[in-house]
């Protein structure tokens, strides 16, 4: 089991890194694009709150996962 | 070392008085927190231009997003405070700041009378009451697991977690109660603000109640042994000992904890009102006696946490979540779409009504379409048009409110739906005190155990309503835009494209929980 803990590490860093492009390049660039109120609000909130927290603290989160930081002795 | 308290050591009445007292403070600043998000379609006519409705709501939105964004900053500055001076008089201090908020809110002047001033000490009102309410919850959460005795700290604790439903069932019925008291535009002109100003009685009261209560018996305890560190944040997060678990608690349990509370919640009560379009009381009166109905299923599941432990618990109610909330929206849709249900003949009625706007002179026409079902349902279609009374203006664009009143069947049925979204959120939410309170050490347990549990609800959940609305939103327009190209329409429920952010925060927190989270470990370890 604390191998597949370990392995999963890299499913974290790739969806925190996937989930960090997704809500700055595929929404919120088009979304500043429009511009607009409607737009402009969820494009800060995918930018600057989103993005970082998800990309870096699931990418720390997997790397600690890759470091065996979580392995339990059951 | 264990640190942890016996059970004969535990004074059962003094430790009732010391659930009670956390209890009602928390629960008083829930009400404070909420009563902003539930008059959010009032404020937003208050606050902010009122030219474009939809710019207005999403500003609330966002106010209400800056009020969730802001709580993990006061975790961090009170769960500081809160380890190096003690939580009693830190929860205290939170407390005040979150009941002089809310009061001010309740006498700011509208933006027609001092213009833009008026959204900006809104906005810096609602920063406020998001510090205090990071700093309160888990010096609560703290307060009383510190005071258990071991084997019913998930009971024990479940009490600090009813008072986040209770808060906000209590603000809907004081609402509710207002509204039924005066006439609609006498609530609209002023009756908006008695839920903001009550506050300040009972804030007063609580404090007076939490004067009187002693410090945490382990905080004391690490005090006098010298184990109280100088500096809580580069403890917390500064090691990657505390910070692993920080983060475990933040992606294994609190983020998707925090999505399928607001999803039961929040994002159920502006799904009855702007997709299903009920009217603003019976959607209330149905989120209420959910609330009502699954309030004491916070305390059994706590309690089963101490039991079959806090993971088994949780990650069930959370698994039962993602998988059933498309679905269980299908239903609350069909519930009150009135294109299902068997017109009565002869039932439609119209009144046209006039109205002189003071000062403008402008005549507004409202004609009202009512529309009678064999159920006890009603559809109503409000358009609203204004005529300048200036030669040369051209009438403004008509709008259109289109409102269902469901008969008693489809409102029984919805309270079920909305109450088993309720059960979820009591299974995740219950024992979560509990869980995050045995993952960190005494020194750091106010500081740590309060950033994983803001971020969680206050980001993830608490931006669910508006990124949900948007996602809903978008899959309309797309829909809207295939239909004038002649094409084929993309969503075939945009209404619940929304729950998509649930179902995948859900999903990963899950998958992270049931591989990584420990769930033997129920003592509090120093």
């Amino acid at each position: 089991m604390n191998a597949i803990r370990q392995i999963f590490g890299i499913v974290w860093i790739l969806l925190g890194l996937a989930a960090g492009y997704f809500l700055v390049f595929e929404q919120s660039l088009k979304l500043f694009e429009k511009g607009g109120m409607d737009n402009i609000v969820p494009a800060i909130i995918y930018t600057f709150i989103l993005a970082p927290l998800l990309t870096g603290g699931m990418c720390v989160f997997g790397v600690y996962a890759l470091q065996n930081e979580y392995k339990r002795v059951d | 070392m264990t640190s942890s308290i016996s059970s004969e050591q535990v004074d059962k009445k003094k430790l009732r008085k010391v659930i009670a007292a956390s209890s009602v403070g928390t629960l008083i600043e829930w009400y404070d927190f909420y009563i902003f998000g539930s008059l959010s379609v009032v404020i937003a006519t208050k606050f902010f231009p009122s030219d474009n409705p939809t710019a207005a709501f999403l500003s609330t939105l966002a106010t209400f997003a800056a009020g969730f964004v802001v709580r993990p900053f006061g975790a961090l500055f009170f769960g500081r405070l809160g380890d190096l001076i003690g939580r009693k008089y830190t929860f205290m201090v939170t407390l005040l700041i979150m009941g002089f908020s809310t009061f001010a809110i309740g006498l700011i002047p509208g933006y027609e009378t001092i213009g833009f001033l008026a959204p900006l000490l809104v906005l810096i009102l609602r920063l406020l009451q998001g510090l205090a309410l990071g700093g309160e919850y888990g010096g609560a959460a703290t307060y009383v697991a510190e005071h258990s005795e071991p084997g019913k700290r998930g009971y024990r604790t479940a009490w600090i977690q009813t008072t986040a439903s209770l808060g906000l069932f209590i603000s809907l019925l004081v609402i509710l109660a207002t509204k039924k008291s005066m006439s609609a535009e006498a609530f609209a002109n002023f009756g908006w603000r008695i839920p903001f100003l009550i506050s300040i009685v009972m804030v007063g009261i609580s404090y007076f109640i939490r004067k009187n209560m002693d410090e945490s018996p382990m905080f004391e305890k690490a005090k006098v042994e010298g184990k109280i560190v100088a500096n809580p944040l580069k403890e917390s997060f500064g090691k990657k000992l505390n910070f692993k678990f920080v983060l475990l608690a933040l992606f294994g349990a609190t983020m998707g904890q925090g999505v399928v509370w607001y999803t039961g919640q929040f994002y159920a009560l502006s799904f009855l009102q702007k997709v299903a379009n009920i009217e603003f009381e019976q959607s209330n009166y149905i989120i209420a006696a959910s609330l009502a109905g699954g309030t004491g299923f916070f305390i059994f599941f706590g309690w089963l946490s101490d039991k079959i432990g806090r993971k088994a618990v949780m990650l069930t109610g959370m698994l039962l979540a993602i998988c059933t909330y498309r679905p269980i929206y299908q239903a609350m849709y069909e519930a009150a779409d009135v294109s299902l249900k068997t017109e009565v003949k002869g039932s439609k009625v119209i009144n046209t009504d006039y109205a002189m706007i003071p000062k403008s002179v402008d005549l507004k026409k409202t004609v009202k379409t009512e529309f009678s079902y064999t159920d006890g349902s009603k559809l109503i279609l409000e358009e609203t048009s204004l005529t300048p009374n200036f030669p040369g203006k051209s009438p403004k664009k008509s709008e259109l409110k289109r409102i269902v009143h469901v008969g008693s069947s489809s409102f029984w049925y919805l309270i079920l739906l909305v109450f088993i979204q309720v059960l979820f959120v009591t299974m995740v939410y219950g024992p979560i005190a509990a869980f995050l309170v045995e993952m960190f050490p005494t020194a750091i347990r106010y500081t740590s155990m309060s950033l994983p549990y803001h971020i969680g609800n206050g980001i993830f959940g608490g931006l669910l309503p508006a990124v949900a609305t948007y996602l809903a939103a978008k899959a309309t327009m797309a829909n809207e835009i295939a239909v004038a190209a002649g094409q084929a329409i993309p969503y075939n429920q945009p209404y619940l494209e929304g729950l998509w952010y649930p179902i995948i925060i859900g999903g990963v927190c899950f998958v992270i929980g049931l591989l990584y989270v420990n769930g033997k470990d129920k003592e509090i370890n120093d």
